[in-house]
């Protein structure tokens, strides 16, 4: 086990002008589960593979466990990984498999079995150990990738959309074991994903990428509730958070709890602070509720469109010319086209610069 | 609608495997049978006198010696020089795209070219013994039957550079098929460079390699204008033999034995290698 340092990492493919990754630097706490988050093509694969020594950087340092790992070549780094693609090896039985990275580390064939059977335990591969890849399905083939990176004793866990290539039911199944696994082997880890929901349940921390830069670093639900901007706001989460052009008035003075934002003709109350002017108001589905049009602060909104989801009945309605997504107990009865009156959760709101995005530290 | 009418036409699977059954069946199928028949049927009907004939001619076992001579020392070195020269090209030094089109060059020279280039070469007053007088040690005949060694080696240069570029083709192909990510997985796991020729890449490459070598074996008895450029009748092989036998000899009879005796070793050879090598990691254990 091992903490990771990442400085100042750059890296752009030849052939390509704009940088993979720009200038980012993150540190992996001893035994964190960090996510590197983001749209394909924002650099967090690029990322994991400078820390595997599969790509090397242009500038910038990775040190794993203190020592520098930088320029070393993979096979020198002490790391375990799980491919995307699997790659698991299709001319080897699932034990050999397993036994892979220890085999080449030269241990006693002895200690080799004892954790086969361990991981293949935990992983419940124990009756396909003598078979080859070709006879498994792609959740057992998933399930060896796995257990060959647990029995490694390495300092450093790296998984690469372990996940994708699963349909959406054994996904949901192994997300769990895969965070009992890893909360009980402790490993530092470092995992990279498009997929938002499990970044959210599976990581101590989320590092959200955009363009080859770490757009928010923190606590899942953190990013969750707190987005940095409106990109980070608008990827995480299902559905996004809403965002609605507003207008704000800070009050006498930027004076406490005097300020106002109007959306379209609503008018509702605001931290105070606020510079005159147009803003971005961000908000959660489920932090807006469907009130009594005599409610204060009440905007007027058309339903849309109305998605009953089991748990909860997802409403698309139009504020004016702005859409907005409304999440609603599912025993609250709308229909299409008819007018409802939305209050939104004072707390749950997040004011974004209107020309940037970025978040008004109003907290 | 078809499925109303049952009909007792030819399926359409045949029809269009027909051609090229036409095809093997006059180009292959029929030189096989004729040859068979002028082998061992004579003039008074079926016979081994031709058999015989060939059995007792001192030039037939020493041909059949020569040939598997040639094909022991000569097959594990064009693998070795081809595996080599696949993983240099692999690691994709400058220039790599023209090394590999140097080195697939030999592929396109028919074997009489190569042997008569390689004559030029190897004759008393070829281009070696130049260099070797300039040098002032003197010539040697390296061709001559006296000197069985050198006649030998001569020849095996020779098949060495004509013929591994076909080696090193099908196993930069096979190599091509093999995604990345198995290399990449065994280095984070702390395989070297060796371990991972040895355990990843040697294996996967095991379809390719088996290709390869079934068709550089049956090639390898079919050796026959490289050695007749250098040596003529001095260095006799299989196949030359039949020639010897048709062409001087006019019998062709006897060469048409010869030629089944090439066909059957060919064969046992392909489905032992079929048999040993199979993949052993598909289907149900």
């Amino acid at each position: 086990m091992a903490e990771i340092t990442i400085q100042n990492l750059v890296k752009t493919y030849p052939g390509q002008t704009e940088r993979a990754t720009d200038d980012v630097s993150l540190h992996v706490d001893d035994g964190e589960f960090m996510v590197l988050l983001g749209p394909s093509g924002c650099g967090k694969t690029t990322l994991l593979r400078m820390v595997a020594g599969l790509e090397l950087p242009d500038a910038g340092s990775v040190h794993i466990g203190g020592r520098d790992v930088t320029y070393l070549p993979p096979n020198k780094r002490n790391l375990s990984m799980v491919f995307q693609s699997y790659a698991v090896f299709p001319h080897r039985r699932v034990r050999h498999n397993i036994g892979f990275g220890l085999a080449m580390a030269k241990v006693p064939k002895a200690e080799i079995e004892k954790k086969v059977a361990w991981a293949a335990d935990l992983l419940q591969l124990g009756p396909y150990l003598d078979r080859y890849p070709a006879q498994l399905s792609g959740g057992q083939r998933q399930r060896v990738a796995v257990a060959r990176a647990i029995v490694m004793d390495a300092d450093v866990l790296l998984m690469d959309e372990p996940l994708s290539n699963l349909d959406a039911l054994l996904r949901l199944g192994f997300r769990a074991e895969l965070k009992r696994i890893v909360e009980q082997i402790g490993t530092t880890t470092l995992y990279v994903t498009h997929d938002q929901v499990e970044a959210l349940s599976l990581g101590d921390r989320i590092a959200v990428m955009r363009t080859g830069q770490v757009a928010q670093l923190g606590r899942p639900i953190e990013v969750y509730d707190h987005p940095s901007d409106t990109f980070v706001g608008g990827f995480i989460g299902s559905p996004p958070m809403n965002f609605l052009d507003a207008m704000a008035h800070g009050g006498v003075d930027g004076g406490v709890d005097g300020g106002t934002i109007t959306v379209g003709d609503a008018k509702l109350p605001a931290p105070g602070g606020l510079p005159d002017g147009p803003v971005r108001l961000g908000i959660r589905a489920e932090a807006i509720s469907v009130v009594d049009a005599h409610t204060e602060g009440a905007v007027p909104a058309m339903v849309d469109v109305v998605e009953p989801l089991g748990a909860a009945t997802l409403l698309t309605v139009r504020v004016g010319e702005q859409e907005v997504k409304v999440q609603v107990p599912p025993d609250v009865n709308v229909r299409n086209g008819q007018t409802v009156h939305l209050s939104l959760t004072p707390r749950a709101m997040r004011l974004y610069d209107a020309e940037t995005g970025l978040g008004l530290d109003l907290r | 609608m078809a499925r109303a009418r049952r009909t007792r036409a030819v399926p359409p699977a045949y029809l269009l495997i027909a051609p090229s059954v036409v095809f093997m069946a006059l180009l292959l199928g029929w030189p096989m049978v004729s040859g068979i028949l002028q082998a061992f049927v004579g003039p008074d009907g079926v016979t081994g006198a031709y058999l015989q004939r060939m059995n007792s001619d001192p030039a037939f076992w020493s041909a059949v010696r020569n040939t598997l001579l040639l094909i022991v020392v000569l097959l594990p070195l064009q693998f070795l020089f081809a595996l080599v020269m696949a993983f240099l090209l692999q690691a994709r030094p400058k220039g790599h795209a023209l090394y590999f089109y140097l080195w697939a060059i030999p592929l396109a020279v028919s074997d009489l070219a190569a042997g008569l280039v390689w004559l030029s070469i190897f004759t008393d007053r070829g281009y070696l013994n130049s260099v070797l007088e300039t040098l002032g040690l003197g010539s040697v005949s390296w061709l001559s039957y006296e000197n069985y060694g050198s006649m030998f080696v001569a020849i095996l240069i020779a098949e060495l550079w004509r013929a591994t570029s076909l080696v090193l083709v099908i196993v930069i192909s096979g190599m091509q098929g093999i995604p990345k990510d198995y290399d990449e997985a065994a280095n984070v796991f702390g395989a070297s460079y060796l371990q991972r020729l040895r355990h990843v890449w040697l294996p996967l490459l095991k379809p390719s390699l088996q290709v390869a070598l079934i068709l550089r074996t049956i090639l390898a008895f079919q050796t026959f204008a490289v050695a007749q450029a250098l040596t003529g009748q001095d260095f006799p092989v299989l196949v030359g033999e039949t020639y010897r036998w048709y062409t001087a000899l006019q019998n062709p009879h006897v060469a048409s034995a010869i030629a089944m005796v090439v066909m059957a070793v060919s064969m046992v050879t392909a489905v032992i290698y079929l048999k040993t090598l199979r993949d052993s990691t598909k289907g149900a254990s």
